[in-house]
């Protein structure tokens, strides 16, 4: 039930005394499939909280957007009415660098923030793994890339948020100090919430030093057995990689890279170990290879299925096996890269691969990865195959998940329908 | 090593506005008989009969945690030793409305482990078996009550530890520092608890079992594993977690650094961290707090320093000798007068010797004392130092400064003798002063301790009545009954309401009485 059909005016004039920028969207505005009638575009967190309230007032179902990179990403929601986009919250607010800190808002490309913070010789250790994501984006979709081995994920940086709830109130939690364990981490539950409980308007971060040197090592693998001997060679070692990558494109060879930062005398010494230990084909390289820091569904043509798999370290061989075996079975093909250190792979299917071949491949990876101790998600994928496959499997917890989700969008207006279990 | 956060006495008078009794955050003894007898024959048919105490005596031995000023004697102890068990008792709870409190090893310095008068204290401490040490998925698989040291030692035959280092180590267990956010010396390289507890197997206050996060990251979902980290028990029991292990460093070194000031001391941590160092930790000592510890530990520490900095470094060794010898120089341009230089294990616990002793220590030159746990950023330091001595000046009122000084956790001891008249109220006041002080520097109230029933009255000048309701959204989730340690963390009883927005007809009691908000 929209309550546009009647009264599409008076929201629209609502909404326009609350931030001014409202417009009718477009085709290009469609949330996976799903047409909005406006988009929003505030440009403050109080506007934000204004036009949360005005939606709330006319019952409008909300999908927050930053530069809409990954809103195919989960299911498709049940309604969308209005889009709030906020790409004019794109401002760095502070850099602390004595600090190690910087606070952005939520449309900020992350690029623009990596900027701003090199200049003081720091960086945000999150990769920017689609081009022009946003700071908001990327803690929605909890997006990560290889320096998760090194420095975590946005979980382990974010380090205090401002949010606008359902009803327009405004919250913050956290602060601008790393360490600090006053109240409730409300970041941690809006990180990988795709926009369903809040919709974040600033973030603050802890940053770390750029380093002064970085050199990769690769080394081939024919087997999965053979990558998952190498990552542990590797992180067994003494060697501190910042990242440890598997790269197994379809049909292809594959590799698996290891990226050491620090000084370039340390840099150097490890460099050399990290060469013995995966063995002689391996070698150094100043820069990453191709693809780095990319899902492997980016250059893909069309929409490619993408998955994203975790598991416990020891799991790595099987996932792999797994992985290109089914795809095999089931008549496709699977390229696979991602942080082999850390127990987690993306997966791309091609886009025109048939629904139920996805479907198989997904049934089989998923038990793998469950046994492994993680879980299989089908990140997005082209209409056909969302309709076939369970897009976040079976997710522990759910009913506790669905009692926070009801206490905070009690009307379910944040993006229904977008995250697991249908929340 | 010597003394520990947890195992010495901080008497002193209650801090701030309102003391807990006049909330009514630690109940009524003998509040719902009915309810608590129920509760107990409940417990007495699932748990073994030395499980469950109900001496009035025994009772009396877990009326406090670390924070031992505080004191209420629990209605009911229990002490399961299985997860099974342990869920029987929330749902007994649960069935009759009773409220519970969980505990560790009881080493909080928070209050947070506080019992409730009208309730049972659920220990956790029989629940102490390591599961599994998995060094190739760096992962380690333990019961709430194992210590936070037997992790590491557990762990270190095979290469890895157990990084969150608070200084009870010994003593605390997984299941505080989970419930706690526990952080230690060396958080400013390793990040807290939170950052190394991947999976929990939670039992909710309605005493159901479910399983959050798990051995691999980025379990789909809400990640409430992250807001339960941290949430000092207020949202349930963790019964068992899932830990992350890390490699055992190639090097370890250790630097001790005399200055004649506080202010040389703070420059020199800023110039190491500008210098784009992340020693595994910085700390910092004043002038008292050498003194105090001097007379503990006879730690040997330079004489005449003004303050002395503990810095130490591990990593890959070419890494570590090289960005040693910078931390050596950047300590000499800012004035160091006496390095001491620690390579091997004996020679750094010397060193931490005089650091970790400190709060113990300083019970040699003052009869109580009150540890603060504020957060301020790096760079306002000096400021902050000065404004303390200021107060500790204006007030007569003596501060030692212990502090972890590469992220700004302040822990500054206000000393007092409770035997003067007035002497508790003036070290309470100048205590919350300097929370005022780190508030207003952009900092937070607590970086490691917690907020507990101690600092519950500060959360609102650190957060809007907006941002402690959205809190207490997650809570409400969690706990819409509010049993699980109630009085903890917020400073106003807030009842939930139904799900979504239904207002009950008549006020609930507590609202008529203006003891609660309704929410």
């Amino acid at each position: 039930m929209t309550a546009l059909g009647t009264d599409l005016g008076a929201a629209r004039s609502a909404l326009t005394s609350a931030c001014g920028d409202v417009a009718d969207a477009t085709e290009a505005d469609a949330v996976d499939g799903v047409q909005p009638a406006l988009v929003a575009r505030p440009a403050s967190t109080p506007e934000v909280a204004e036009v949360l309230r005005a939606a709330a007032a006319h019952g409008l179902a909300v999908v927050p957007r930053g530069r809409g990179t990954k809103l195919t990403w989960g299911r498709p929601p049940e309604r969308a009415d209005l889009v709030v986009d906020l790409s004019r919250l794109a401002a760095v607010l502070d850099h602390a660098a004595g600090d190690l800190i910087v606070e952005a808002q939520a449309g900020t490309p992350l690029a623009d923030v990596q900027r701003t913070v090199a200049a003081a010789g720091q960086r945000l250790a999150l990769d920017g793994t689609v081009e022009g994501a946003t700071v908001g984006g990327t803690l929605a979709t909890n997006a990560s890339g290889p320096s998760r081995v090194g420095v975590g994920t946005a979980r382990d940086l974010l380090i205090g948020v401002t949010v606008v709830r359902a009803d327009g109130v405004v919250a913050r939690a956290g602060g601008r100090v790393v360490k600090n364990v006053a109240g409730y981490d409300l970041g941690k539950l809006v990180i990988g919430s795709f926009g369903t409980l809040a919709v974040v308007t600033e973030a603050v971060f802890r940053l770390h030093p750029l380093p002064a040197a970085r050199r990769v090592v690769t080394a081939p693998f024919d087997r999965p057995e053979e990558a998952q001997r190498l990552v542990q060679q590797v992180v067994q070692a003494q060697v501190v990689p910042s990242a440890v990558e598997v790269d197994w494109p379809a049909g292809g060879p594959g590799s698996v890279s290891v990226l050491l930062e620090g000084i370039e005398a340390g840099v150097e010494g490890r460099t050399a170990t990290t060469r013995q230990l995966l063995g002689p084909d391996a070698a150094a390289s100043p820069d990453p290879p191709a693809g780095w820091a990319r899902y492997p569904w980016a250059d893909g043509p069309g929409r490619p299925t993408a998955l994203k798999a975790t598991f416990a370290l020891s799991g790595l061989a099987r996932v792999l096996a797994t992985a290109r075996s089914a795809a095999a079975d089931a008549g496709t093909a699977i390229d696979l890269r991602g942080s082999g250190g850390a127990g987690v792979l993306y997966g791309a299917l091609p886009a025109d691969a048939d629904a139920a071949a996805v479907a198989a491949v997904v049934e089989r990876l998923r038990a793998v990865c469950t046994r492994a101790g993680g879980a299989l998600v089908v990140l997005d994928a082209p209409p056909q195959v969302e309709a076939a496959v369970d897009t976040w499997g079976p997710v522990p917890a759910l009913d506790l998940m669905r009692r926070v989700k009801e206490r905070f969008d009690p009307e379910r207006r944040l993006a229904p329908g977008r995250f697991v279990g249908g929340l | 090593m010597g003394g520990t956060h947890g195992t010495e006495t901080t008497a002193g008078p209650v801090l701030g506005p309102v003391s807990p009794e006049e909330t009514g955050a630690t109940g009524e003894a003998g509040g719902n008989p009915e309810a608590m007898a129920a509760v107990t024959r409940a417990v007495r048919a699932v748990l073994p009969a030395n499980a469950v105490v109900s001496d009035r005596i025994e009772l009396r031995t877990y009326e406090c945690d670390g924070l031992a000023h505080y004191r209420v004697t629990p209605a009911l102890v229990v002490l399961p030793q299985t997860t099974e068990q342990l869920a029987a008792v929330v749902r007994a709870c649960a069935e009759h409305g009773v409220p519970f409190v969980a505990r560790g090893s009881g080493t909080g310095l928070s209050g947070g482990a506080l019992p409730r008068a009208d309730g049972v204290l659920v220990v956790t401490s029989r629940m102490r078996t390591i599961h599994e040490i998995r060094p190739a998925d760096q992962r380690a698989v333990v019961d709430p009550g194992v210590l936070n040291l037997d992790v590491t030692h557990a762990a270190t035959p095979t290469g890895y530890y157990y990084a969150p280092d608070p200084s009870s180590q010994q003593i605390c267990s997984i299941g505080g520092n989970l419930a706690e956010n526990s952080g230690g010396a060396h958080c400013l390289k390793y990040g807290f608890t939170t950052n190394h507890v991947l999976g929990a197997e939670f039992v909710t206050p309605q005493g159901e079992v479910v399983q959050l996060g798990g051995l691999a990251p980025d379990a789909p979902g809400y990640d409430l594993l992250g807001a339960v980290v941290g949430s000092e028990g207020t949202l349930g029991i963790a019964t068992r977690a899932v830990v992350k292990l890390t490699r055992l460093p190639q090097e370890v070194r250790t630097l001790l650094a005399g200055f004649a000031s506080t202010d040389d001391a703070g420059a020199a941590t800023s110039a190491i961290i500008g210098a784009g160092i992340v020693p595994a930790a910085i700390e910092m000592m004043d002038a008292l707090a050498i003194e105090a510890a001097e007379a503990a530990t006879h730690c040997d520490y330079p004489a005449g320093a003004g303050a002395v900095l503990v810095v130490e470094l591990d990593g890959p060794a070419v890494e570590v000798e090289h960005e040693f010898a910078q931390v050596e120089r950047t300590c000499r341009e800012h004035g160091a007068f006496a390095l001491r230089v620690a390579t091997d294990a004996t020679e750094r616990a010397l060193i931490w010797k005089g650091r970790k002793s400190a709060f113990a220590a300083v019970g040699r030159i003052s009869p109580d004392y009150i540890v603060q746990d504020g957060v301020i950023p790096r760079t306002a330091l000096p400021g902050v130092l000065r404004a303390i001595a200021e107060l500790s000046a204006s007030s007569g009122v003596r501060v030692a400064n212990v502090f972890h000084a590469g992220d700004g956790n302040l822990h500054p001891l206000v000393l007092f003798d409770d035997a003067v008249e007035g002497a508790g109220k003036a070290a309470e006041e100048v205590s919350g002063a300097i929370l005022d002080l780190c508030i207003g520097s952009g900092g937070s109230i607590t970086g490691e301790h917690g907020v507990g029933i101690d600092k519950a009255a500060y959360m609102p000048k650190m957060f809007s009545d907006e941002d402690l309701d959205t809190m207490q959204l997650v809570r409400c989730a969690f706990d819409p009954d509010g049993i699980a340690n109630p009085g903890k963390v917020f400073p106003t009883p807030r009842l939930c309401g139904e799900v979504p927005g239904k207002k009950r007809g008549a006020p609930h009691p507590l609202v008529a009485a203006g003891k609660a908000e309704a929410f």
